[in-house]
């Protein structure tokens, strides 16, 4: 009898694939644990001396977040710059702004906003993204946000939509009420405003910049 | 085929499972329609089951009814390949009660308290608001001991039997699937720690340990359907694994573009998620390429009949071959490179992509295999086509790719005006929702939803019932 060739040998195939599968889980886990290093949130210290984190620690709250071209990375990068108020206030310890962002992130989970949304894109397609809502020309000085809402800045405009956003209909589409507190309100808006800060690659491109250019209008 | 139903509780148990699996795509389809209805007409049972309610049940059905016809079919063909009964049967059953038990507490508290406080509670007993895998933390205790069973009797089955390469493929495969469900159980502030984990579980479900599942299912099919030789049939398996984990593994990277992870995911996603399609393909070839060496064989020797032992399962079995390849690969492909993902990610055309490739991956070779069951508990030799059948296939597939062409040319508009002109603000996002590409794009789903849901309705009937009919060769 000839001998058969390797190529057609089950137990080859099998070593194959063991190997193979072996070789793409071991790469993954390093890769695993590179990346964790790398998205550990940030904490007070790094962003007082400057230390730029891929996700900023909680007092990012304390300070101006925009989003500008990178030249050297070719696409946008959040920048967080001097300090802002944020409910009236810029200087919440890292405990306080800790717990807000807490109380915010299992607010949306518990509310299931990303039934409706995406957040860092990842969601339902039924309501806008929400990855850099927070810098959304809509709700700045100049949208029609905070006249909507009767509030004098963004945050207080954000956190009343929250609270009752069928009474302020945007589109035929609206959001639901889903029994959002004033605390819980106020601690979405600091994990919305946490989460523009996290550096996305440059997702979205372009983000309100191109307001009014669909339709010839 | 022996009539092997009469003798073997795995084969009973993974009847029940296989009606709950079909119980529940019904209700994925219902809650399905409330969502596409909604779309259309933005008041529909709006503050009573809103959007998020309704799509939470209709992906959550989606999942659990695939988890549940995975265990049921690996139920059914371990007495075959193993030739054995099942160890742990008696447990097998006990936590296929619990299991049903808690998924119908799970979707009653999804339909009746809908959301809770901002607090753990929230977290432990209501739902975990993360997409696919919303349910209550309980309910994932509950999952992982039910799918450690599973796996247990998997593993001493095969340990105890005849240790086909198809069990073997599926003893590794399962373990992996049930160990996976534990990176998605603990809670963090951090999004992007909390996506880069949430993806662990969907993505290395979805497009490796599942791909690998259907890949054993689909052997497992040539073998019993049409008489395909074993050792052809498995070297093409561990071909296709090592396709599958080779490519599917790594390309998790197409997930981590934009969610706060480095930049190196963009070249190693784009690499890897790139090879995706390949093991798909060569997964088609192979169906057809068995069923025609077979079927020559067969008029070699001057006959002239089908090889086919059951026509509808069979049908199901190259739909998967051809819809796998299709949702999966082709439609996956066309937004995987980072590129195209940066003004795809997020849209309509995800969504697109999401309907075809659930659907062709994985709801037709297990329902598939819920027609093998159908001909083995009634003991028939070859299952035929009743008119049920052919309007339940054609139904639902013609459904499931009129949605997807309709979401897919939504999502043209989607892409270019929401991302690529208005730069993803929230009025980009409703100048886009104002198309006209879009608000058809949103109506022809619905229609095509409600095709499918008839369509469902004959599956149903026809499940219930081919079995009894004369149309076949007993």
């Amino acid at each position: 009898m000839a001998k058969k060739s390797v190529w057609s040998d089950n137990r080859f195939w099998q070593r194959t694939a063991a190997w193979i599968t072996g070789f793409a889980s071991v790469l993954l886990i390093w890769l695993t644990f590179d990346t964790n290093a790398q998205i550990a949130m940030g904490n007070d210290s790094d962003l007082k001396n400057g230390v730029t984190k891929r996700v900023p620690g909680p007092t990012v709250i304390n300070y101006k977040i925009t989003y500008e071209m990178d030249k050297k990375r070719q696409h946008e990068v959040p920048v967080i710059g001097e300090k802002e108020k944020f409910f009236g206030r810029d200087d919440y310890s890292e405990e306080e702004a800790t717990e807000l962002l807490h109380l915010g992130k299992l607010g949306s989970q518990s509310k299931n906003c990303m039934n409706c949304h995406t957040l860092l894109g990842n969601g339902a397609y039924y309501a806008p993204d929400l990855t850099k809502a927070w810098l959304d020309p809509a709700w700045g000085p100049t949208g029609s946000m905070q006249a909507m809402t009767g509030k004098s800045t963004k945050e207080e405009a954000m956190a009343e939509f929250l609270q009752n956003p069928s009474q302020y209909p945007t589109h035929a589409r609206m959001m639901p009420n889903l029994g959002i507190t004033a605390e819980e309100a106020k601690g979405l808006v600091a994990f919305l405003k946490h989460m523009s800060s996290i550096d996305t690659n440059g997702f979205p491109r372009n983000f309100g910049k191109m307001q009014g250019a669909v339709n010839g209008k | 085929m022996a009539n092997s139903y009469l003798t073997s509780e795995s084969k009973k148990l993974a009847t029940w499972y296989f009606t709950v699996a079909a119980t529940l795509f019904g209700a994925q389809l219902l809650f399905g329609l409330v969502a596409a209805i909604q779309y259309v007409i933005p008041g529909f049972l709006f503050e009573i089951l809103d959007f998020s309610v309704a799509r939470m049940l209709h992906i959550n059905a989606l999942v659990v009814w695939m988890v549940f016809a995975m265990f049921g079919a690996v139920y059914w063909l371990l007495p075959d390949e193993t030739g054995i009964e099942t160890v742990g049967i008696e447990v097998g059953k006990l936590l296929f009660w619990i299991f049903t038990a808690a998924v119908t507490v799970v979707v009653l508290v999804y339909l009746f308290i809908q959301v809770g406080p901002a607090d753990a509670t929230s977290i432990w007993f209501i739902h975990e608001g993360r997409e696919y895998i919303e349910a209550p933390r309980w309910a994932d205790i509950g999952i992982t001991v039910v799918a450690l069973g599973f796996v247990a009797n998997l593993f001493l089955t095969g340990m105890k039997g005849k240790r086909s390469g198809i069990v073997t493929v599926l003893m590794a495969d399962m373990i992996a699937f049930a160990g996976l469900y534990l990176t998605g159980m603990f809670y963090t502030d951090n999004i992007s720690v909390d996506q880069f984990w949430w993806w662990w579980v969907i993505h290395l479900w979805v497009e490796a340990t599942w791909e690998v599942y259907v890949g054993s299912i689909a052997a497992y099919g040539l073998i019993t359907m049409i008489g395909a030789h074993r050792q052809v049939v498995e070297m093409w398996l561990w071909i296709e694994v090592t396709m599958l984990f080779g490519s599917g593994i790594l390309g998790l990277g197409h997930h981590y573009f934009w969610i706060g992870t480095p930049e190196y995911w963009w070249e190693i996603g784009a690499l890897f998620s790139a090879l995706e399609p390949l093991p798909l393909v060569a997964m088609f070839i192979h169906v057809l390429y068995d069923w025609g060496k077979m079927q020559g064989e067969e008029s070699a020797k001057g006959l002239d009949r089908s090889v086919i032992t059951n026509k509808p399962a069979f049908t199901w079995f190259v739909l998967n071959a051809f819809g796998n390849f299709l949702g999966a690969g082709i439609w996956g492909f066309f937004h995987t490179l980072p590129q195209v993902n940066l003004y795809t990610h997020g849209t309509q055309f995800t969504s697109a992509h999401g309907h075809l490739a659930f659907f062709g991956a994985y709801a037709t070779i297990l329902i598939g295999m819920m027609y093998i069951a159908v001909q083995g508990k009634n003991g028939i030799k070859v299952l035929n086509n009743s008119t049920s059948t052919i309007f339940a296939t054609s139904m639902i597939v013609g459904g499931v790719v009129g949605m997807t062409v309709a979401l897919t040319v939504a999502g043209y508009s989607d892409v270019i005006i929401s991302r690529a002109q208005m730069g993803a603000t929230w009025a980009g996002y409703f100048d886009a929702q104002a198309t006209t590409w879009l608000t058809q794009g949103m109506v022809w789903r619905l229609i095509m939803g409600v095709v499918t849901f008839v369509g469902f309705f004959f599956l149903a009937k026809d499940l219930l019932t081919i079995g009894k009919s004369n149309i076949h060769v007993r």
